[in-house]
């Protein structure tokens, strides 16, 4: 390996963790779940509600859980089930994507609060 | 190198980098986020881009991603691996020239690429923007780390395939 190499990997980590930082905010209070399908907003879930909500389209059937403040995909009929084994969800702008479905899940932060952020 | 020479390893090293990726999707990944591979392929555009030169690696590259997304993947499948497979060879393709950088800088730089071209092409089809967004510092770091994977493979296949290619 030759030094320029190693700065393409650190320049290229850097680069990660700035988008990390900078996309992913803590969750704030107040914050939704939002479900896309077809890039259309479909609905809307509060996260401080647990209920369970089935969608069926003509891609296939999904079926999401918010428990806990969390969101998870309970089910799906899709064939690579990664939205499924995806982990659950609570941060803003994090997402569970099934993609044969064009079915998106995404958090949505309630009203902006610097103070958190930088708490946190 | 002669025509017919040139033909032969085409078909070749096509031949090998649609298997690499047939081969790939019978390895399970351990972590469930879209995107996530091995890129196994990329070892063979690797050496065809080190060995043969940049213009017998695109080749190579695209009938691979043609091919491929014929027989495994479907249509929607080919937009992501053709956007993938056609920014990381931008990429690396002036890398592979430079002397400073050896063929793992390369295939981290291709790696990288490749999981953004594929958000690239999400984003699009998703018509969402803050969406993938979310997914491009993880694919990222996952193309860093499985760049280092093929780019030390690659590095010693080279020593092999570069004393039985006759140029």
């Amino acid at each position: 390996m030759k030094k320029l190499d190693f700065v393409i990997i650190l320049v290229l980590l850097a680069l990660a963790a700035v988008m990390y930082t900078t996309v992913l905010k803590p969750g704030k209070g107040g914050a939704v779940a939002v479900v896309y399908i077809d890039g259309e907003k479909e609905a809307e879930f509060p996260l401080d509600e647990d209920i369970e909500k089935t969608f069926s389209t003509k891609y296939g059937t999904n079926t999401i859980k918010i428990e806990n403040g969390e969101v998870s995909m309970e089910s799906a009929d899709c064939p690579d089930q990664i939205c499924v084994n995806h982990k659950p969800i609570s941060k803003e702008n994090e997402s569970i994507i099934c993609l044969p479905h064009k079915f998106v899940v995404e958090i949505e932060g309630g009203e902006k609060s610097d103070v958190d952020a930088i708490a946190k | 190198m002669s025509k017919s020479r040139k033909v032969a390893y085409y078909g070749i090293l096509s031949a090998l980098a649609i298997l690499m990726g047939y081969v790939e999707t019978m390895i399970p990944m351990p972590v469930p986020i879209p995107g996530v591979k091995i890129g196994l392929s990329n070892i063979v555009v690797l050496l065809a881009l080190y060995v043969m030169g940049s213009k017998d690696g695109f080749a190579i590259s695209v009938v691979r991603v043609a091919v491929s997304a014929l027989l495994f993947k479907g249509f929607a499948g080919f937009w992501y691996s053709l956007a993938g497979a056609a920014l990381s060879y931008i990429v690396m393709m002036p890398l592979s020239k430079s002397k400073k950088v050896s063929i793992i800088g390369t295939s981290v730089a291709g790696g990288v690429f490749h999981n953004i071209g594929q958000i690239i092409v999400a984003w699009f089809v998703l018509g969402r923007g803050v969406v993938v967004l979310y997914l491009i510092p993880v694919l990222m770091v996952s193309g860093i780390v499985t760049g280092i994977g093929i780019g030390l493979v690659s590095k010693y296949c080279i020593v092999y395939t570069d004393r039985h290619i006759i140029k």
